[in-house]
């Protein structure tokens, strides 16, 4: 089923990122074996003047680039890498990534709202990675952001959904797509993000330092694919105590017999 | 601040170097998310090489994880070898009277750049000796003004310098500093150090938080292997110097470098040896301890060494290396501040990496 965002209409909810992979010529494998449609760059892996490997010549046509801000310290540096690699790479759509903390590689929150109003103005699509937090999402909300892209663990970490009483409010309340990202370790996990109604997902460690990324890229693939279908039907309650199909006090509508 | 903290770590490091450790108890702590200062000394301590398999094993998955499977590589590029210091195990110190000292001119500096330009470098680390009269803060700032035109990243390893004068070049493009504290023990620093502006103890410690306040982006720090006998101490107060640099300033990137010293570049005698078991197991246990810190390694080690260690917890090596003045443009047979163990070329690093499953990488920045 397609779904809407920003100028596009998209059949994939995989996004997958570029940044740790050993080696670009697997972006065209990935492409080619998933349904996956856009991929996220760091602008400052985007070398145009180097002579080894360029990212762009990997990139096939028509996949749709969402260009990130890694390395900003605040909103400042990061519109400023923003609108650089939106020019490199001809594209509107930014993911804003404000890691103040090289420690844990948190999200600036306070930083990256700064961020997207300034580029939500400037005609950009807007993607802010945040630290799941409602009112931030809110706000980015309000400041036009296209989505809001809350870590589901710290990057790296594989932990999958480890916030999920964060994240759970923030799909419900907003009306912009949630798109799940970071802490994705595993297609188990990426299901999990998809059941819980997210939009979509971004993966980037577990198939870049997998043995093999294109079949861990598909796997991730087949995973949101199975989320998102069982989220469109409705996923049944999960309950502490067995329930029997036929209801144990049904007797009480029934026919009385008399002996 | 760091001054009291290195003192109080010292005495630390010395209380718990004695301590008893055995296969199991390493095993069990390296188990742990978080690693405790005083699970690192034992680490450090413990010579069983089936720990050290567990260790590197971890250190392994936390880089890949943490870092992906990405080199970046760079290049150091030495402007001027006049030195008006006495350090006793440096080939380029004033006591050395038998090498040729020269400075490169600005256009001398362009073209040498332009020549690591042309091999695909992006990131280049700017050299000096310690010598304020030959090599000002205005000619280095000189120096980062060009590269800032050709490349995306400027560090510089040069003195001590005020906090006005990194913001100086701060201003002018600089974005990373390194500056090895080389021995953290004062007195043997004293002692080492015989005479000339290196030999303020104080001012070089403290100079990474100086270039942090003046707005670097990077910061990398280090300690040379084996100018003290007890090395372990001086790993020890590099990674707390590291994690103090990190936890309160956490939007720099910092990382460490250990640089083995080679016996025959000093004027003194060095009875010390890091053997390269001891030194796998002060990368590992080091990327255990600090997960998130940069590791470099140059080619001050051999080629063995360097390929083995790729994906155990390096993150950036410098390739295809020349430290004489002038080396990347023109042949030359002087004397270098240290002897190159790998003296392979660019394109051959890339190759061993590529072969290791990694990418090699040369932005780490955006010109802004």
């Amino acid at each position: 089923m397609e779904w809407e965002i920003a100028d596009k209409k998209l059949k994939s909810r995989l996004f997958i990122g570029t940044g740790k992979l050993s080696t670009y010529k697997v972006i065209p494998e990935i492409i080619k074996n998933t349904s996956v449609e856009v991929l996220t760059v760091a602008v400052r892996r985007i070398n145009t003047d180097t002579k080894i490997e360029n990212i762009m010549d990997f990139i096939p046509e028509n996949t749709i680039i969402m260009v990130n801000t890694s390395g900003a310290r605040n909103a400042d540096e990061a519109v400023k890498i923003a609108k650089i690699g939106a020019e490199i790479s001809k594209t509107k759509w930014i993911k804003i990534e404000i890691e103040a903390d090289t420690k844990y590689l948190a999200p600036d929150n306070e930083e990256t709202i700064k961020a997207t109003e300034k580029l939500v103005k400037d005609g950009f699509f807007v993607f802010p990675y945040i630290t799941p937090d409602l009112v931030t999402a809110k706000k980015l909300e309000k400041a036009g952001a296209t989505a809001v892209m809350p870590l589901a663990s710290f990057i790296g970490t594989n932990k999958g959904i480890t916030c999920e009483t964060l994240l759970k409010p923030i799909i419900q309340e907003l009306k912009i797509p949630v798109i799940i990202d970071a802490g994705i370790g595993k297609p188990s996990h990426a299901a999990k993000s998809m059941e819980l109604g997210a939009a979509a997902v971004l993966v980037n460690t577990a198939i870049a330092i997998a043995n093999d990324p294109v079949r861990m890229a598909m796997a991730m693939d087949m995973a949101v694919k199975a989320g998102r279908i069982a989220y469109e039907i409705g996923i049944l309650a999960e309950k502490e105590y067995a329930e029997a199909s036929s209801p144990l006090t049904g007797f009480l509508k029934g026919k009385q017999h008399d002996l | 601040m760091i001054y009291e903290l290195i003192k109080k770590e010292e005495i630390f490091f010395n209380q718990h170097k004695d301590n008893k450790t055995d296969k199991v108890s390493v095993y069990n702590k390296i188990q742990k998310e978080n690693i405790s200062k005083s699970d690192f000394i034992e680490f450090l301590l413990n010579k069983d090489e089936d720990v050290l398999e567990y260790i590197a094993k971890k250190a392994k998955y936390i880089t890949d994880n943490y870092f992906g499977k990405m080199i970046l590589l760079y290049a150091p590029l030495y402007i001027s070898n006049y030195c008006a210091n006495k350090c006793v195990y440096c080939g380029y110190s004033a006591l050395n009277k038998n090498i040729s000292r020269k400075k490169l001119q600005i256009q001398e500096i362009e073209k040498e750049m332009y020549a690591l330009k042309q091999k695909g470098f992006d990131t280049i680390l700017i050299l000096t000796g310690d010598d304020r009269n030959m090599s000002s803060v205005g000619y280095i700032a000189e120096a980062v003004k060009i590269a800032k035109k050709i490349f995306s990243e400027i560090l510089i390893e040069v003195y001590a310098l005020t906090l006005d004068e990194y913001k100086y070049l701060v201003d002018n493009g600089l974005t990373g500093v390194t500056i090895y504290q080389e021995i953290y023990n004062e007195e043997l620093y004293d002692k080492l150090h015989i005479s000339g502006p290196k030999k303020d103890y104080k001012f070089r410690l403290e100079a990474p938080e100086r270039a942090i306040k003046a707005g670097v982006k990077e910061i990398n720090i280090g300690c040379l292997l084996g100018l003290n006998s007890d090395f372990l101490s001086d790993v020890y107060l590099t990674s707390i110097h590291a994690d103090y640099l990190q936890t309160n300033y956490p939007d720099v990137e910092v990382s460490i470098s250990y640089p083995r010293i080679q016996p025959a570049e000093a004027s003194i005698k060095i009875d010390t040896n890091v053997s390269d078991v001891d030194f796998i197991r002060i990368i590992t246990s080091t990327r255990v301890f600090l997960p998130r810190i940069g590791l470099n390694i140059s080619t001050r080690e051999r080629a063995y060494m360097r390929d083995n260690l790729i994906g155990l917890g390096i993150t950036r090596m410098s390739a295809g290396s020349k430290t004489t003045v002038g080396g990347y443009s023109c042949v030359t047979e002087d004397t270098g501040q240290f002897e190159i163990s790998d003296k392979r070329e660019l394109k051959d690093i890339i190759e061993i990496l590529i072969s290791k499953g990694y990418r090699p990488e040369f932005t780490n920045w955006v010109k802004i």
